[in-house]
């Protein structure tokens, strides 16, 4: 290649990282940067879990970040237990996490969890008192309710002709709706008890023959499963890519308009869920991360960001300000008898954990036919490859002899 | 003296960030919590040999695909004159260069049920066909992103195929069909060699696909990885050991592979 | 073919049109997905991210990896056996394990020293270790064309080895080590599997886009993906009718100019 051609695709390549580069400068001065040390802190919580400025409503991160010149670093995870994963394997120093019920019980086990003071968080007291000292934390130090539900079945209503009454957990089990039931799974501990559920066993049992009984009916319903997913439930029901769904009650297929979902909390009984904010033993900006806390319970902010989210508010000044069509549902505030039958998921020893993830892993690895289509094309690939080799031997002692 | 110079920088960082990690892997799967030797965590591998049969499975179909549809094309592409070549190449190249995210996620919106290939078809008044979340849709991903991999190293050897040897040939009085068997193919054993392992080891070691098109139904190899690193079955040494096992299979087929090929396929991974 | 390889870039440019969140019908032209996507903080700050790994690592894995490729041309075969064969591991092993393997380095330094936080550095670092065989072995055949004489000749009429390099060695292996640099600075910014596991709580385009996908994407995202697509195509042509001119001029037809 000539000089010429090289400086000119030098020229181009230069000018590229020098647009980039431009671009960057440009962000750079977008965002208003005007303390000469500016703290971030590092916010993970839930997918689709704030108000991120996508609806009608406020951007809470952006809002807070105008307010106090904090800036926030928010990224998101799937399930509770990546979430300790990646505290635990990465390293990585977060400054405000979300866990939910039992794995706050587990990160304050670990002491993996700092003391709140309560006198920065002053909002905090305008959480019911129904949510102060949890099981899960019973002083009520480590952790800030932020939001709960109960788990109920959400079914697409042109393609289910149940009545919701007679919905309940077994017909996740019906062979009617056969590749059309999607189950969530944040966690294995989602999936094993909804199956202890339609078993009529506690979703916190210990006893490992119990663990077994839901891993069969597992097993049993893994063939009409269409897909074992985590936030996408909505998308895939609204659009009836599935009849039948087990997920969080939330306020969206009240707000939203859409009018062929419908949702059906099990009378049998249920699992309810509290997502607290919490800050890790490790963050770097506990102070800050405390004045995140608080601003995310101010009434108003709060209110915002709850109407975007949908799940339900710990907050009852909160819920007066919510549309009487959310805050009066019987399915997403359910009545306290329906809540006195529900309940919420313990954290549990290590190796009932492990037993219910080998379990569960055998489950979902389990009736691969391929295997068998495996062994036979790969002996067929070995022959092959046999036969080649001695070709070519022969071939070579051919052209020797010659 | 001066190629020491030169040389050390990459030395010193080769040895921080390509060996000492694969060390670590060692070590992490020969080891347990408290720092002893065990073996126990390379035989828990072997409660997944059904994930590691599958996986494979897949990246053997998705292979052999990727070369019964790259094979002809580069064909026909090498058989175009220069300047069509040019364009063409850059054709099919180009898609490469696109995030594999976005473009696995543009799949799952044709494919899935209300899809726009289902669309189409009940527009046609023909049952909707059901093809996220199986097996196929997973192995459809792997063949659309990697198939490229397998066209560019056969064109590669392919062009630069003598064409005296051809000719000669033609003159002796071979037909087409001599000649594609005889020559031409023989002459390409490394473009496929090199296409065949820049195909099937993404394959057998991506979990993109499985979760974005396989819904989780169909675990693969690197789904379990990841489980054991990010995930819910948190044990890196198990997770180690794993990664071990798909590594040694992995140097076992690049050198079962290597073995049909006597002038190694590296060169034409250099080629390209 | 051709059809079957441009059909999911063409929906998703199609869609980023649409004026409806919905991905299979069509609702109306609308250009709002462009105009969100200009003002959303956490997609901007992953396309920033993205950029800044992928330049640092392409920058430097070009300096490491020519430099590499110069010193290894110069040893012994034995030696250049073995440097070449760790060269080639990253390559050969698969890219999951190339990730854990970075992770578990990470996380091993951090617990031991407290060092190496994961973020936008050790993305960098196992960024350039990625990328530096592909350097290295677009490097490696075009210095093996070069006639060191020149080099020597230019030493013994007085140039300085800095100027001599810079003249002779870097004129010749040129596009060798821009083929290298470009390949780095795309393999860098398509990466998902390595950054996924080494980010820590810094997100880069691929990561954000993985998170969307397992809740559901935003059109904002069909828009990014037509504006890369843009970008990319309008290169691929410069490049392209460059070298069309230059071939025209020459007479002459280069082969491994071609990317």
């Amino acid at each position: 290649m000539t000089k010429l051609s090289r400086n000119k695709i030098f020229i181009i390549f230069f000018s590229l990282v020098l647009l980039l580069l431009f671009f960057l400068v440009k962000n750079k001065y977008i965002t208003p940067s005007n303390e000469s040390n500016q703290v971030t802190i590092n916010v993970y919580n839930w997918g689709n879990h704030i108000s991120d400025g996508s609806s009608k409503y406020l951007n809470v991160n952006a809002e807070f970040e105008r307010r106090t010149g904090i800036k926030v670093n928010y990224t998101t995870y799937q399930d509770n237990e990546s979430l300790y994963t990646k505290i635990m394997s990465s390293g990585t120093k977060y400054d405000v996490i979300v866990p939910s019920d039992y794995m706050v019980a587990k990160f304050i086990e670990k002491n993996m969890l700092k003391k709140l003071d309560f006198k920065k968080i002053p909002n905090a007291s305008t959480i019911d008192e129904e949510f102060l000292n949890p099981s899960y934390d019973v002083k009520n130090e480590y952790s800030v309710p932020y939001t709960w539900g109960v788990v109920g079945i959400f079914y697409n209503k042109n393609l289910v002709d149940e009545a919701p009454e007679d919905i309940d957990w077994d017909i996740l089990w019906n062979p009617k709706y056969k590749g059309r039931i999607m189950m969530f799974e944040n966690s294995p501990r989602d999936v094993f008890g909804i199956s202890l559920m339609k078993l009529g066993l506690s979703i916190n049992t210990k006893n490992p023959k119990e663990l077994e009984m839901a891993a069969v009916e597992m097993a049993k319903q893994k063939p009409l499963i269409k897909g074992y997913v985590s936030d996408q439930v909505f998308d895939k029901i609204g659009i009836g890519e599935a009849a039948l769904a087990p997920y969080y009650t939330d306020a969206y297929i009240v707000t939203s308009g859409v009018e062929n979902v419908g949702l059906v909390i099990p009378k049998s009984s249920t699992n309810m869920f509290v997502n607290a904010l919490c800050i890790p033993e490790n963050s770097n900006h506990p102070e800050e991360a405390m004045e995140y806390i608080n601003f995310i319970c101010d009434i108003e902010i709060a209110t915002e960001n709850i109407k975007h989210v949908g799940y339900c508010t710990p907050q009852r000044a909160v819920r007066e300000k919510l549309n009487p069509l959310v805050s009066q549902n019987k399915e997403l505030y359910p009545d306290k008898e329906v809540l006195a039958k529900s309940h919420v998921y313990e954290n549990l020893p290590d190796e009932v954990n492990s037993l219910m993830n080998d379990l569960w892993l055998k489950t979902r690895v389990s009736g691969n036919e391929s295997s068998q289509k495996f062994i036979f094309v790969f002996s067929m690939l070995f022959l092959i490859y046999i036969s080649l080799l001695v070709f070519k031997i022969i071939k070579k002692r051919k052209e020797n002899c010659t | 003296m001066k190629k020491r110079i030169v040389l050390s920088p990459y030395l010193m960082w080769s040895v921080f960030f390509i060996i000492s990690p694969l060390s670590l892997i060692f070590l992490f799967a020969f080891t347990n919590v408290d720092g002893n030797f065990t073996v126990s965590n390379l035989k828990n591998v072997f409660i997944y040999s059904d994930v590691f049969l599958a996986s494979v499975w897949l990246g053997i179909i998705s292979t052999a695909i990727c070369l019964f549809a790259g094979y002809p094309l580069a064909y026909c592409v090498s058989r175009t004159k220069p300047r069509i070549q040019k364009i063409l190449i850059t054709l099919i190249a180009m898609p490469m260069w696109m995030n594999l995210l976005l473009k696995t996620y543009a799949w799952v919106t044709i494919l899935e049920d209300n899809g726009l290939i289902n669309k189409l078809i009940s527009f046609f008044g023909i049952e909707r066909l059901t093809m996220m979340n199986t097996p196929g849709a997973v192995i459809f991903g792997m063949v659309y992103s990697f198939v490229t991999y397998m066209i560019l190293p056969i064109y590669s050897v392919l062009i630069k195929t003598d064409k005296n040897i051809i000719e000669a040939a033609q003159d002796l009085g071979a037909n087409q069909r001599e000649i594609f068997f005889k020559i031409t193919l023989p002459l390409s054993v490394p473009g496929i060699i090199s296409g065949i392992s820049m195909v099937f080891i993404p394959s057998v070691s991506t979990f993109v696909f499985s979760r974005m098109l396989g819904g989780g139904t169909n675990l693969l190899i690197a789904d379990i990885i990841d489980m054991q690193f990010l995930g819910s079955a948190y044990n890196p040494r198990l997770g180690s050991a794993i990664s071990l096992v798909l590594m040694a299979l992995v140097f076992i087929f690049m050198g079962i592979i290597n073995s049909f090929d006597e002038n190694k396929a590296e060169k034409t991974m250099i080629a390209l | 073919m051709l059809i079957f390889l441009y059909l999911p870039i063409a929906i998703l440019i199609i869609f980023s049109f649409n004026s409806s969140k919905s991905r299979a019908l069509w609702s109306g032209f609308t250009l709002d997905w462009y105009k969100m996507l200009f003002s959303d903080k956490e997609i901007l700050e992953a396309i920033q991210n993205t950029l800044i790994v992928a330049s640092v690592a392409s920058i430097l894995s070009t300096i490491i990896g020519t430099a590499a490729a110069i010193g290894i041309l110069k040893l012994k075969k034995w030696p250049q056996k073995i440097v070449m064969g760790i060269t080639n591991l990253p390559m050969v092993n698969p890219e999951i394990v190339t990730a854990i393997s970075f992770m578990l380095l990470f996380m091993f330094v951090q617990k031991t020293t407290g060092l190496l936080e994961q973020g936008i550095f050790t993305l960098i670092l196992s960024h350039t270790t990625f990328c530096l065989p592909y350097v290295i072995l677009s490097v490696l055949p075009r210095l093996k064309q070069i006639n060191f004489n020149t080099y020597e000749a230019a030493l013994d009429l007085g140039c300085t080895p800095l100027m001599a390099f810079w003249e002779i060695i870097l004129r010749d292996i040129g596009p060798g080590v821009i083929t290298g640099a470009l390949m780095a600075f795309t393999l860098s910014i398509d990466d998902f599997v390595v950054s996924y596991f080494t980010s820590g709580a810094t997100q880069t385009l691929s990561i954000s886009i993985y998170s969307m996908s397992r809740r559901s994407i935003s059109p904002e995202i069909n828009a990014l993906s037509t504006i890369l697509f843009s970008l990319i195509l309008i290169l691929l042509l410069i490049v392209n009718s460059r070298e069309g001119k230059e071939k025209k001029e020459k007479k002459q037809i280069n082969k491994s100019s071609s990317m």
